[in-house]
C-alpha cells in the first residue's frame, strides 16, 4: 500500500509545530541556507569553473524539478532563460495566489510553515543574483499574509534578510504583496501586472517573456510556493538523491489537494507517480473511497482547469518496457500514477495537483454551470475570445441548467469553446475552454438528453418560460 | 556621427529577409519603424502589408504602442522544420519542409499568432487567407458582436465602423447567439467633448493607450471585469486634455463620439477637402468634412512631417467661424453697400494719389502665402510701410505651437513683416499720428484691438479693409472688402518648420465675398501694370520664382503634404 512521502510538509503537521523561527531553527531550518552560502566554487570535468551560485542553479536543473504551480515546466529550464546580461536588476516573484478551485496546497505551507518558503526563496534569489524579491499572495489569504510578515521580520531579525545575509556580503529583501481577489493575478504576466499597480492583464509573448521583460521590464523569475520550497530540499539533499525521489521526469514529492465526493478530502503529499488516481480515492490513507452506495463517474485531476477524466476510461500510455523500448500499453483511469506525464498522456494535465472526484449523483451539468460562471466571473476582459465566449459559456449552461435547455446546445457549447483556445493572450482561454470541450465530449448523451427533455417540454407548453441571464 | 552608431539612414542597404506570403514569395526588411520610429523586427502584419495584403485589425495602431487584445490579426503560419541537428528537414524536391503551428495539446487544430506583435522569421510562411485564419476572423467577430447593441441605424460610426466594414468582409449573416445580451452605461460623460456608448465598446483600449502614451493624460481605463468590462475616465467628466477628440478617430466603433459632431451629419453626405489647420503654425494637416456649402468637421489627415495622425481639440473644434452669421457679405464703398467694380475704381483712385511714403499695410499672418505676396508687390509700388500682428499663446509638447498664426512664416518671407513680427506696428500708429501716413490698408485684423485705436483711424484719409467678420475697423473702413475663410480659397501656409503647405477650396464663400489673392491681384496690376497670371496656380508659380525659399517649387509639385522650403 503506498503511503505518503512528506518532505514539505515533514514538519508542519507535527504536533507542537508552530511557525515561528525558533521552531523552524529547531527542526534543522536555515541549515541549508548556510551550507550553500558556503558552497566553494565547483571545478567541471572539462575544467570550467562554476561560481557557487551557477552550482545551485545546475543542481536544481538536474534534479529535474516541475513547476508546481500548474504547467510543470522545469524550473532549471526557467532559471536558464533569465537574461543576465541586461544590465537590470533580476527579480523574484513567489506566485503564492493559489486559487485554482479545488487546490488548497500552498496555503498549508504558508500557514504551517511560511519559514520553509523564505530558505527556499533566499536560496533561490541568492542563486539567481537577486537582490529584491516580492511573495504576492492571494488577498484573501489574510492570514497567510500576516504570517508571512512576521516571519519575514524574524528572518531579518537572525540576518537570513536584509544587508549582509549571515556575513557572506549578500543582500537580500523580500516584500509581501496582497493580491485583491483576481483568479488572473495566479497568471505570472497577470501577477507582473499587477504587481506593478496596474490591472491585471496578462501580457503577450512576445515579447514580454518575464525571464526577459518582467517586473519593471526587467528580468523576473515566477516561481510557486510548492517550487520554492522544494529548492531548499534540493540544497538539503544534493540533485541526485532528490531525483530518486518519484519517478523519472517526475522527480520529487508533490502535495495533492484532494476533494469532492469522497469520504476524507485533504492533502496528501506524495512521491510523483509513486501512487495512482485509484489509490488517492479509495486507499483508507488517502482518500478513503466514495460514500456508501455511490459509484465513481468522473475524475477532475488538476484543478478545474483541467479536462474531465470519465470513469472507466482506458488511456494508451507510452512505457518503457524492460527492455528499454517504449510500448504503447493500456492504463484504466485508476491505474493511472499521478504524475505530470501520465496526465498529459491521457489527454489532461496534474496542474496545480488538485483532484476533484464527482461521483454517481453529480449531474455533469449542473457541475460544469457551476465551473464555467467561474471562469466567466473571473476572465479579466481583455481578449475577445475568452471576455465574450466565457460569459457565453456560462449563460448558455445556465439555460440548459435552469431547463430552458435545446438538443443542439452540446454543439453550441463546443464551438463556442473551441474558438477561445489557443486564441487568447494567456491560457486563461484554455482553462474557460477544456472543462467545456471535455464534459460535453465525454458525457454528450447527458448534456443532449437534458436539451431534449427541455425541448420536449416546451413543445407540450409546460416548458420554462426563458430564464433571463445578463 | 561615427558610422558605428549611426541610425540607419535611407540610403543604408536595408537588410531583408525572404518569407511567403499566401504561397507568394517576398522580401521584407528584417526591422522596421515601430509606433515610435525605432526600429524593431518586422511584424506579420507589416509583412503582408509590403505583399500587398491586408491584414483586419482592431486593437492595432501604427501609432500606438501594440495590445495584441483584439485577436483580429489572427493569422496562420508556418515555420521551417528543424531537424535534431538544427539544419532544415527538406522536402523531396529539395524544398523546405514547412511546420504549421498547430495548438500543442491538440496538433489537428492550427494555432493563430497575432500578426501585430509576432516577429517575422526567414522562411517563415504566412497565410493570411487561409481557412484557418478566415475562420479565427470569423470567430472574433461573432464575438464582438453578441454583446453589441447592433444599432448601426442610429450610430454616428455607420459608415465609417470597422465593426461594419469588417462584418461584411470576415462575418457571417447570422448569430449563433441565444443568450441575452450584456447591457452596459449609454451616454457616458466621459469629459467635455467626449461621449462614450458602453454597449458599443469593442474594448480595444486604442483610446487608453493614446491619452496615456501620446497625450500624457492617463485618464482613462478599464473598470469591472470579463464581458462587463467597461471604459472610464478616473472620474465622470475628466477626459479634458487638448487631444481628447483624437479618440473618436481611433475609436473603431461607434463608441466614442464627438459632442459637436455626433447626430449631426450621416458620413456619407460629407465631402472631404484637403486641408491646412489654421489654429497656430504647426500647421496640421486636416480634411474638412462639408455638405452643401456647411463644413460639420475637421478631422486630422495623416502627415509624419508635422502632425502624425493628430490633431488638438482647440483646433479641431475652430470652424464654426466659417459659417458664422456675421460674416461678411457685401461690398461697402463710404458707408454704402456697392459692387466690386466701383470699390476696385475707388482703391485705384485713391491709391494712385497717394504719395509715397504716406501708406501703411497691415496684413494678417492668417492669410495665405499668395495674398502677403500680391500685399508685399502692393507695398513695394506705394513705398508703403508694412507688418503683420503676432499672436502668442502657451505652446503644449505634442502640437500646439506658441506662434498663433498659421502662417508668420510666409508673412516673413513675402516681406510683410520682420523676424519680430508687430515690430513696426508702433511705428505706423505713430505716423498717423503725426499725420505722415494718410492711408491704411487693414487684411483681415482689427488692429484697434493692436495699438490702432479708433481714434487714430479717424485721421486717415483711407481705410481700406478686408476682412471676414465685423470689427470696430471694419467699422471705421473707407472700402470694405468681404474676403474668404481658408476653407473657401486655395492657397498656401508656411508653418513654424518652413513646411509649404497648400489648402483646397470645401465650400463657396458667403454673399459676394471673394478670394482676397484675386482682387489683389487687379490691384497689383493697377497700380503695376502687371499681370502675369490668372489662376492660383499661375501666381503661385510667379511667387515661387521670386522667393529664394521657396527656388525650384512648382504648385503642382506642392503634394498633399507639403514641401520644405529653405527658411
Amino acid at each position: 500500500m503506498p503511503e505518503q512521502y512528506k518532505l514539505i510538509l515533514k514538519h508542519a503537521d507535527s504536533p507542537g509545530y508552530t511557525p515561528d523561527i525558533e521552531c523552524y531553527e529547531r527542526h534543522g531550518g536555515y541549515h541549508s541556507l548556510k551550507k550553500a552560502l558556503a558552497t566553494p566554487p565547483r571545478t567541471l570535468p572539462d575544467g570550467k569553473v562554476q561560481s557557487p551560485q551557477e552550482v545551485i542553479r545546475d543542481e536544481v536543473l538536474k534534479s529535474g524539478l516541475r513547476g508546481r504551480g500548474g504547467a510543470g515546466f522545469s524550473a532549471g529550464l526557467k532559471w536558464s532563460f533569465v537574461d543576465r546580461r541586461s544590465g537590470k536588476p533580476i527579480y523574484l516573484i513567489c506566485n503564492a495566489d493559489e486559487s485554482e478551485p479545488g487546490t488548497f496546497k500552498d496555503r498549508q505551507i504558508l500557514h504551517k510553515d511560511p519559514h520553509q518558503l523564505i530558505e527556499g526563496m533566499i536560496l533561490s534569489c541568492w542563486a539567481n543574483d537577486v537582490n529584491l524579491a516580492y511573495i504576492y499572495i492571494r488577498g484573501e489569504m489574510i492570514q497567510g499574509a500576516k504570517l508571512l510578515n512576521e516571519a519575514l521580520k524574524e528572518a531579518r531579525a537572525k540576518g537570513y534578510l536584509g544587508k549582509n545575509i549571515v556575513g557572506t556580503g549578500y543582500d537580500l529583501e523580500i516584500h509581501v504583496h496582497r493580491g485583491a481577489g483576481a483568479y488572473i493575478c495566479g497568471e505570472e504576466t497577470g501577477l507582473i501586472e499587477s504587481l506593478e499597480g496596474k490591472r491585471a492583464y496578462p501580457r503577450i509573448k512576445p515579447p514580454y517573456f518575464p525571464a526577459v521583460l518582467g517586473f519593471y521590464m526587467s528580468p523576473t523569475i515566477v516561481n510557486n510556493v510548492e517550487t520554492l520550497c522544494h529548492v531548499k530540499h534540493i540544497v538539503a539533499m544534493g540533485s541526485a538523491e532528490y531525483a530518486k525521489l518519484g519517478t523519472p521526469n517526475n522527480t520529487g514529492t508533490r502535495i495533492v489537494s484532494l476533494s469532492g465526493d469522497i469520504l476524507k478530502p485533504g492533502y496528501f503529499e506524495i512521491e510523483v507517480g509513486k501512487v495512482t488516481l485509484g489509490q488517492l480515492i479509495f486507499e483508507p490513507n488517502f482518500g478513503g473511497g466514495l460514500r456508501p452506495g455511490r459509484s465513481l463517474k468522473a475524475i477532475i485531476p488538476g484543478g478545474s482547469s483541467s479536462k474531465v477524466l470519465k470513469a472507466g476510461e482506458l488511456f494508451k500510455l507510452n512505457r518503457k518496457g524492460a527492455d528499454g523500448q517504449m510500448t504503447k500499453v493500456d492504463v484504466p483511469l485508476l491505474e493511472l500514477p499521478y504524475d505530470f506525464d501520465s496526465l498529459q498522456g491521457a489527454g489532461t494535465m496534474s496542474g496545480s495537483g488538485a483532484v476533484i472526484v464527482l461521483d454517481d449523483t453529480r449531474s455533469m451539468v449542473d457541475t460544469l454551470a457551476n465551473l464555467s460562471a467561474f471562469y466567466a466571473h473571473e476572465s479579466c476582459g481583455q481578449c475577445t475570445p475568452c471576455r465574450e465566449g466565457s460569459l457565453w459559456l456560462s449563460k448558455g449552461l445556465h439555460r440548459l441548467e435552469q431547463g430552458d435547455g435545446r438538443k443542439a446546445d452540446a454543439d453550441y457549447l463546443k464551438h463556442i469553446a473551441k474558438n477561445i483556445q489557443g486564441r487568447t493572450i494567456c491560457a486563461f482561454g484554455e482553462a474557460a475552454s477544456w472543462p467545456v470541450l471535455s464534459f460535453v465530449e465525454k458525457f454528450r448523451d447527458e448534456f443532449e438528453a437534458r436539451g431534449a427533455a427541455d425541448e420536449a417540454a416546451r413543445a407540450k407548453g409546460s416548458g420554462s418560460a426563458k430564464v433571463p441571464h445578463s | 556621427m561615427s558610422n558605428a552608431t549611426a541610425t540607419p539612414t535611407a540610403t543604408a542597404p536595408v537588410e531583408t529577409i525572404r518569407i511567403k506570403v499566401d504561397s507568394r514569395d517576398v522580401d521584407v526588411p528584417k526591422m522596421l519603424p515601430n509606433w515610435q520610429g525605432r526600429l524593431e523586427p518586422t511584424t506579420m502584419l507589416q509583412a503582408v502589408q509590403i505583399a500587398g495584403g491586408e491584414v483586419p485589425h482592431y486593437c492595432y495602431h501604427p501609432k500606438l504602442p501594440v495590445a495584441g487584445n483584439c485577436r483580429m490579426c489572427l493569422i496562420e503560419f508556418g515555420t521551417p522544420m528543424m531537424g535534431p541537428d538544427r539544419k532544415p528537414v527538406l522536402n523531396p524536391d529539395g524544398t523546405p519542409k514547412i511546420a504549421r503551428s498547430v495548438l500543442p495539446y491538440e496538433p489537428s487544430t492550427p494555432r493563430g499568432a497575432i500578426a501585430c506583435a509576432t516577429p517575422i522569421s526567414a522562411g517563415m510562411e504566412l497565410y493570411p487567407s487561409s481557412p484557418a485564419t478566415r475562420q479565427m476572423r470569423e470567430a472574433v467577430l461573432e464575438s464582438l458582436l453578441i454583446n453589441h447593441p447592433l444599432d448601426c441605424t442610429i450610430c454616428d460610426q455607420a459608415g465609417e465602423c470597422k465593426l461594419q466594414e469588417y462584418s461584411v468582409e470576415h462575418g457571417q449573416s447570422a448569430s449563433r447567439f441565444v443568450e441575452a445580451k450584456v447591457h452596459k452605461p449609454k451616454a457616458v460623460n466621459l469629459g467635455p467633448r467626449i461621449v462614450l456608448d458602453d454597449e458599443r465598446c469593442i474594448l480595444c483600449t486604442r483610446c487608453i493607450r493614446f491619452s496615456k502614451d501620446i497625450a500624457g493624460d492617463d485618464a482613462l481605463g478599464i473598470v469591472n471585469r470579463g464581458s462587463y468590462n467597461t471604459i472610464a475616465a478616473w472620474k465622470e467628466g475628466a477626459f479634458d486634455n487638448n487631444y481628447t477628440l483624437n479618440t473618436v478617430d481611433l475609436c473603431p466603433v461607434g463608441a466614442l463620439t464627438s459632442r459637436d459632431f455626433r447626430f449631426k451629419m450621416r458620413v456619407w453626405f460629407l465631402k472631404e477637402t484637403k486641408s491646412v489647420c489654421t489654429s497656430c503654425a504647426t500647421g496640421c494637416n486636416i480634411t474638412i468634412g462639408s455638405r452643401e456649402g456647411v463644413v460639420h468637421r475637421y478631422e486630422p489627415r495623416e502627415n509624419d512631417a508635422v502632425n502624425g495622425p493628430w490633431m488638438c481639440d482647440t483646433g479641431r473644434l475652430n470652424y464654426r467661424w466659417i459659417g458664422s452669421e456675421a460674416r461678411l457679405r457685401e461690398v461697402w464703398v463710404g458707408n454704402k453697400a456697392s459692387t466690386w467694380d466701383e470699390a476696385n475704381r475707388e482703391v485705384r483712385i485713391r491709391l494712385s494719389k497717394a504719395a509715397p511714403g504716406s501708406v501703411a499695410i497691415i496684413a494678417s499672418a492668417r492669410q495665405t502665402t499668395e495674398e502677403l505676396y500680391l500685399l508685399k508687390k502692393l507695398a513695394t509700388r506705394l513705398g508703403a510701410i508694412t507688418d503683420s500682428i503676432a499672436r502668442e499663446g502657451d505652446p503644449d509638447t505634442l502640437l500646439v505651437s506658441a506662434d498663433r498664426n498659421p502662417n508668420a512664416n510666409g508673412a516673413r518671407l513675402t516681406g510683410i513683416a520682420f523676424t519680430e513680427m508687430g515690430i513696426q506696428i508702433p511705428k505706423i500708429a505713430s505716423g498717423i499720428a503725426s499725420g505722415a501716413i494718410k492711408t491704411l490698408i487693414v487684411f483681415g485684423e482689427d488692429v484697434t484691438q493692436h495699438g490702432i485705436g479708433v481714434d487714430l483711424l479717424g485721421r486717415l484719409e483711407t481705410l481700406i479693409v478686408s476682412d471676414i467678420l465685423p470689427s470696430q475697423t471694419t467699422q471705421a473702413a473707407h472700402v470694405l472688402l468681404p474676403g474668404c475663410a481658408h476653407a473657401e480659397k486655395r492657397g498656401t501656409f508656411v508653418n513654424a518648420k518652413g513646411r509649404l503647405q497648400k489648402f483646397m477650396k470645401a465650400v463657396e464663400a458667403p454673399g459676394d465675398a471673394r478670394p482676397e489673392w484675386e482682387f489683389l491681384h487687379d490691384w497689383v496690376h493697377a497700380v503695376s501694370g502687371r499681370n502675369g497670371f490668372s489662376s492660383i496656380e499661375g501666381l503661385f508659380n510667379q511667387m515661387a520664382r521670386e522667393i529664394p525659399a521657396f527656388e525650384g517649387i512648382e504648385w503642382g509639385r506642392v503634394g498633399d503634404l507639403g514641401v520644405t522650403a529653405k527658411i
